[in-house]
């Protein structure tokens, strides 16, 4: 009986040992380094408790991080999860099925193309001289409002944001169809009966019926915005003038260009503790589902 | 965790009937409406879709067009350009993309098969520990860790090579993937695998001959959506490859952005080149791909 336990096991220890090797050790691990100065170009590692931690505090690119990453966050709840919402259900309610069906596939074919390849394309559409949307201002008449977007720290972070819009926005539509399509008939034929027009239906049937995937969304879409970091590298780099560092683009160029990896480990820790936070929501959340249910 | 999800999704829309109930007008005025609805929902299929095939079209193109007639057809399309791109790096990066997706696309099914198998068929020693461990790394994201998955990497010596990126992508995706597979046998009867064992197969060969076939669809999804992951992941190729030779498309693609710098048909040829595998895949597959999303949210 031991015996075959023991063999049983064997099945499940290949996940078991490659998670707790490469997913728990390296985040435990990171927030051990996270208490030393040290160099990957010099041995030896000094302690400095929470002095990476204070440095940070004090840094204001890490501060400019951070906003920009809750700007990602905040606009990518709007368009994500919001507009999306709002879609899925025209496409469920006003669309016939073949149309909607291709609607939908057309929207989800960013999210099969790299956050790279998007991002190079994007990088081009803004260019000053020739990109397609200062071009497209000037033919319709805009022309002033036409600039340099990725190359004015004013605007580069919100070029990044807005491409991100586009590539992601098609993936939620896809889930949250499917969410709006598991509400039950009859609760639109109701509300139908008792008078209520289509925006009203919207808010009184369909968003609160899809509630559990919206919150889901939310919480997937927050961790996604505060890890976000290729996007970023590939269109500016977190430039100009670090304009548009995020979390993620900081720790980077923190470790393998400033080589402080104390210091790249305590922003690792930092992002680590949001998404944990957004994830451990997310787990309860799905408690109270068990419960409910 | 209420992981426990019951009968899989149909892998279309229920038969949906209603739609066309409720698609029809109204009341008066919502014509207008439904003029201005379609419209809408063209405009952004325009927005959607043109960069897209802009991008197709420009690496047909020469440097002279893209910049004095941006929104023009190629004046001489030839497949040249995406002939150079092909040569110039990238066969080599598609090469190296193809392999780190195959490996990790075949490792992250089989172990994650095998855990959730595991998980909910036998009785393991600490399965509720076990599981916890599984499903809670979901909520984790390692590329967090970029410091230290260096250093472990070096000790391993596998630092700058195909396996660095094969062992990672599969680790970290490893707890979705059996996620997704355990909902999916929550809800498969145990009777056949029962009559299997009656009839003198062993565990192992039940789980070839009878758990692999039953959990196809779900094994399709999951393997599709690693593929996506694994083709397109950026940080940890960018960070853990150095050797030109082994570099995957995305961090090659974008060294090539720097190289060519002003050679834009190239670079445009190589991004499309790059993108077309993925699209041409969703597109024969795509209710596999909105199945094992679906699933995978939680409904």
């Amino acid at each position: 009986m031991q015996r075959r336990r023991f063999r049983h096991a064997l099945y499940a220890a290949p996940a078991l040992a490659l998670i707790a090797l490469f997913v728990y050790y390296p985040i435990v691990e990171n927030i051990r380094l996270s208490l030393f100065k040290f160099s990957v170009f010099q041995p030896g590692m000094r302690y400095v408790g929470l002095e990476n931690y204070r440095q940070a505090l004090q840094d204001p690119v890490f501060w400019k991080a951070l906003a920009n990453n809750l700007g990602y966050a905040v606009t990518s709840v709007i368009f994500q999860v919001g507009a999306a919402l709002v879609l899925a259900a025209i496409l469920e309610g006003l669309i016939g099925r073949r149309l909607r069906g291709l609607l939908r596939t057309v929207y989800f074919v960013p999210a099969a193309v790299s956050m790279t390849v998007a991002g190079l394309l994007f990088q081009f559409l803004y260019q000053p001289d020739a990109g397609l949307i200062n071009s497209a201002l000037e033919s319709l008449g805009l022309g002033r409002f036409a600039h340099d977007w990725l190359g004015d720290p004013g605007t580069s972070i919100w070029g990044v944001v807005t491409m991100s819009q586009w590539q992601s926005f098609g993936y939620t539509t896809m889930l949250l169809t499917v969410a709006v399509q598991r509400i039950p008939r009859e609760l639109y034929e109701a509300a139908t009966v008792d008078g209520a027009g289509r925006v009203r239906t919207f808010f009184a049937v369909t968003v609160p019926m899809v509630r559990e995937m919206t919150t889901l969304l939310v919480i997937l879409t927050v961790s996604g915005a505060f890890l976000v970091f290729n996007e970023v590298m590939v269109m500016t780099g977190g430039g100009p003038s670090n304009s548009s560092q995020t979390l993620g683009t900081w720790l980077y160029s923190s470790a393998f260009t400033g080589d402080d990896m104390g210091y790249a480990a305590a922003i690792g820790t930092v992002m680590f503790a949001i998404t944990f936070v957004a994830g451990a929501v997310q787990l309860l959340h799905s408690r109270r589902k068990a419960v409910a249910v | 965790m209420t992981l426990a999800l019951h009968e899989p999704a149909p892998a279309k829309a229920p038969p949906a009937v209603p739609g066309e109930r409720r698609g029809r007008p109204a009341r008066s005025g919502s014509v207008v409406l439904r003029v201005l609805t379609y419209c809408g929902l063209a405009a952004l299929a325009v927005a959607v879709v043109y960069p897209l095939c802009w991008m197709a079209l420009s690496g047909l193109k020469t440097n002279g067009e893209i910049f004095s007639d941006p929104w023009g057809l190629p004046a001489h399309p030839g497949w040249g350009t995406y002939a150079d791109a092909w040569h110039q790096g990238v066969l080599g990066y598609l090469l190296n993309s193809a392999l780190v997706t195959a490996a990790s696309v075949l490792a992250v099914v089989l172990i994650s098969a095998w855990a959730a198998y595991g998980l909910t068929r036998l009785a393991l020693p600490f399965s509720q520990p076990a599981l916890l461990l599984v499903l809670g790394a979901m909520m984790l994201s390692p590329t967090v860790a970029l410091v230290p998955l260096t250093q472990l990497l070096q000790a391993l010596h596998i630092y700058d090579t195909y396996w660095a990126l094969i062992v990672l992508y599969t680790a970290f995706k490893v707890p979705f993937t059996t996620f997704l597979i355990r909902a999916y046998l929550l809800g498969q009867p145990v009777e056949v695998e029962e009559a299997a064992l009656i009839d003198g197969a062993s565990r192992w060969q039940t789980f070839w001959r009878v758990v692999v076939p039953m959990a196809r669809p779900i094994l399709v999804s999951a393997a599709l959506l690693q593929a996506l992951f694994s083709w397109n992941e950026y940080a940890f190729a960018l960070v853990f490859i150095t050797d030109e030779h082994l570099k995957t498309l995305p961090v090659g693609l974008a060294d090539m952005a720097g190289r060519l710098n002003s050679d834009w048909p190239m670079l445009f040829a190589g991004l499309t080149i790059a993108a077309l595998p993925m699209i041409v895949i969703f597109l024969v597959a795509q209710r596999h791909f909105v199945r094992g999303l679906s699933e995978g949210i939680g409904k």
